[in-house]
């Protein structure tokens, strides 16, 4: 695959804090690249500097083969960005915003074609209503559309679930797989929720206080093998005497309240489901936990945060 | 860079708050010439009483007078006005949130930069129009015309009603550099803030503070005065000065002081260029944390 970003010993200082420290990551072509850290890790910084709005103290990036630096106006062609809160003209019209946008970006769209990028966005119906009026998770759609105006090959958004209700973070989380598989681009996506970033990334990296700690392909970092399975059932004693009495044992961790803990591949959950409906035990949910979150967790803060699953 | 400036101006005619100006003007001017409508005798009595030896012909309140009372009186107001919205120009991005958004699109800071500093210097130019219109071509319809006469300290300047209007060209003129000097120098101060009144209140304050440094009479400050741009601010007035002859007779198409206009329009386009290039310098190392 192409490398479209590479980032070679990036470095910020704002005064004596430093909030990058020599941070190096290859994006590559297609991918659905996963910016992963604790709140102050670093992550809005790097990005930013990635689309130069702020300066590096030290190293280098290249766009698509292009140095920033050197070609600033170039490399911001072929990105598209929401940073943060997607803050548009709240006096202006969603269309009026995407036609201005698109005209600082150096195009003139047709109408039809305006509509055509808020339809993509689900906006088209309050096309014409003042972006004042709309909600966050509109806001945030509308702030997609912009970044995708000018058709960049690299799609950068900073934290595109924040604030958003639960319908509105699966509308972004199938925006973002929808701008990978169909409309091929690279996405680039930060988030300090673990679980939005296994969904949709196909390689993660992770910094915390500003340093990289991991960098790696999403399948082999997210292990299946390591899913969490919380069971919950009308009988959880009745359930454990089942679950002891059979093949699951190995699987089984410390119960916690009223939950029962296997450490399992998910792959396996459909068969656990079966036995226990045929052992007549009522099962409400069996719900896997997030691999990533252990991992994440000790990478980032010690062992202490490892006893999340070790009761 | 023009797409750039007329993107921005777009911006700033649709904000409502752009047309306060306006209407702050229209109103102003509409209430003095209400006033001197209705009353303008006492004003002309109290004006020239004390000069016992005069006699008068013709119609002394006319519109020319009346836009020059006008003027007078409101390019103290007018900064202010332009102030509101070139202070405005970042830190207003900056506290929408729009700033971070607008700079990851393909162009140059500097040009960008220039285009909100251009679309400010002509929101400043077509209110000093409106101006101009609502206090000169107003004046002229509601009150007429006629010879000019201006009350100075220690004499009296007669223009013929033939001779003024040009002159009211150059003072609108070199009105439109000052007050763009005004706009460059809150633009600057736009640029280290994230909201607006900060900017405002201090390109005001500045400005009085260097108004009140410039009338005072102290020897010290004598040596700055000539490098104040609020100092030449004011000599607009020099259009309606004219030579006389030997007979003290205005000398038609003529202006007293035409050099000191000329030094006072470079002194306002230094600052002009100073304020926007140390606005450019700043903002393109500016890091957009916001």
């Amino acid at each position: 695959m192409q490398p479209v970003i590479e980032v070679q010993g990036l470095s910020k200082h704002f005064g004596t804090f430093q909030a990058v420290n020599d941070i190096s990551f290859t994006v590559l072509k297609g991918d659905v690249y996963g910016f992963l850290g604790q709140n102050g890790a670093g992550k809005s910084t790097t990005l930013r500097m990635l689309l130069s709005l702020i300066t590096p103290t030290s190293g280098t990036i290249n766009i698509v083969g292009q140095s920033l630096s050197e070609n600033r106006t170039g490399a911001l062609r072929q990105m598209g960005a929401v940073i943060e809160k997607p803050d548009v003209y709240k006096y202006l019209s969603a269309y009026d915003n995407l036609r201005l946008f698109a005209r600082l970006s150096g195009i003139k769209p047709t109408q039809q074609q305006l509509m055509q990028q808020l339809e993509m966005v689900g906006l088209a119906e309050r096309a014409k209503d003042v972006v004042k009026t709309f909600s966050q998770g509109m806001k945030q759609r509308l702030g997609i559309a912009i970044a995708l105006i000018h058709e960049p090959s690299i799609v950068i958004l900073d934290e595109p679930t924040n604030g958003l209700d639960p319908q509105g973070i699966a509308d972004i989380r199938n925006l973002i797989l929808r701008l990978s598989r169909e409309m091929h681009k690279t996405v680039v996506v930060s988030s300090h929720l673990l679980s939005e970033i296994e969904q949709v990334a196909t390689r993660v990296l992770i910094i915390d206080k500003g340093k990289k700690l991991v960098e790696g392909d999403a399948t082999t970092l997210f292990d299946p093998a390591q899913a969490i399975v919380e069971l919950t059932c009308d009988n959880p004693n009745a359930a454990l005497n089942v679950l002891q009495q059979s093949q699951w044992p190995q699987y089984l961790q410390p119960q916690r309240q009223s939950h029962i803990v296997l450490k399992m591949h998910r792959n396996q959950i459909p068969a656990l489901n079966a036995f226990l409906v045929q052992s007549n035990i009522a099962v409400y949910s069996l719900q896997p936990k997030h691999s990533l979150e252990d991992y994440f967790l000790q990478v980032t803060s010690g062992a202490q945060h490892v006893a999340t699953y070790q009761y | 860079m023009w797409q750039l400036t007329s993107i921005e101006l777009y911006k700033i005619f649709r904000r409502p708050r752009t047309y306060i100006s306006f209407a702050a003007i229209t109103a102003l001017i509409g209430a003095v010439q209400l006033g001197l409508k209705v009353d303008g005798q006492s004003y002309v009595d109290f004006m020239i009483g004390s000069i016992s030896s005069l006699e008068i012909e013709g119609n002394i309140l006319n519109g020319y007078l009346i836009c020059y009372i006008i003027l007078q009186m409101l390019l103290v107001q007018v900064p202010l006005l332009v102030t509101l919205i070139s202070a405005d120009m970042i830190s207003g991005e900056a506290n929408m949130g729009t700033l971070r958004l607008v700079l990851t699109k393909p162009f140059s800071r500097t040009q960008w930069l220039l285009s909100k500093f251009f679309a400010a210097s002509i929101y400043t130019l077509l209110l000093l129009t409106w101006m101009a219109c609502m206090a000169l071509f107003g004046s002229m319809l509601i009150f007429g015309t006629d010879d000019m006469m201006l009350l100075k300290s220690s004499y009296i300047v007669i223009l013929d009603d033939t001779d003024v209007f040009w002159r009211y060209v150059g003072a609108f003129g070199f009105a439109a550099v000052s007050m763009v000097a005004v706009a460059a120098l809150g633009f600057l101060l736009s640029i280290f803030s994230e909201n607006s009144i900060g900017p405002i209140v201090t390109t005001m304050s500045i400005i009085v503070f260097l108004t009140v440094l410039s009338t005072m009479n102290i020897p010290f400050y004598n040596y700055i005065r000539p490098y104040l741009f609020v100092t030449h601010m004011n000599n607009w007035k020099e259009f309606f000065d004219v030579q006389v002859n030997a007979e003290n007779q205005s000398l038609t198409g003529t202006i007293q002081n035409s050099s000191r206009i000329i030094n006072s329009i470079i002194v306002l386009l230094l600052h002009i260029v100073a304020f926007v290039g140390a606005a450019v310098v700043i903002f393109k190392k500016k890091d957009i944390t916001t």
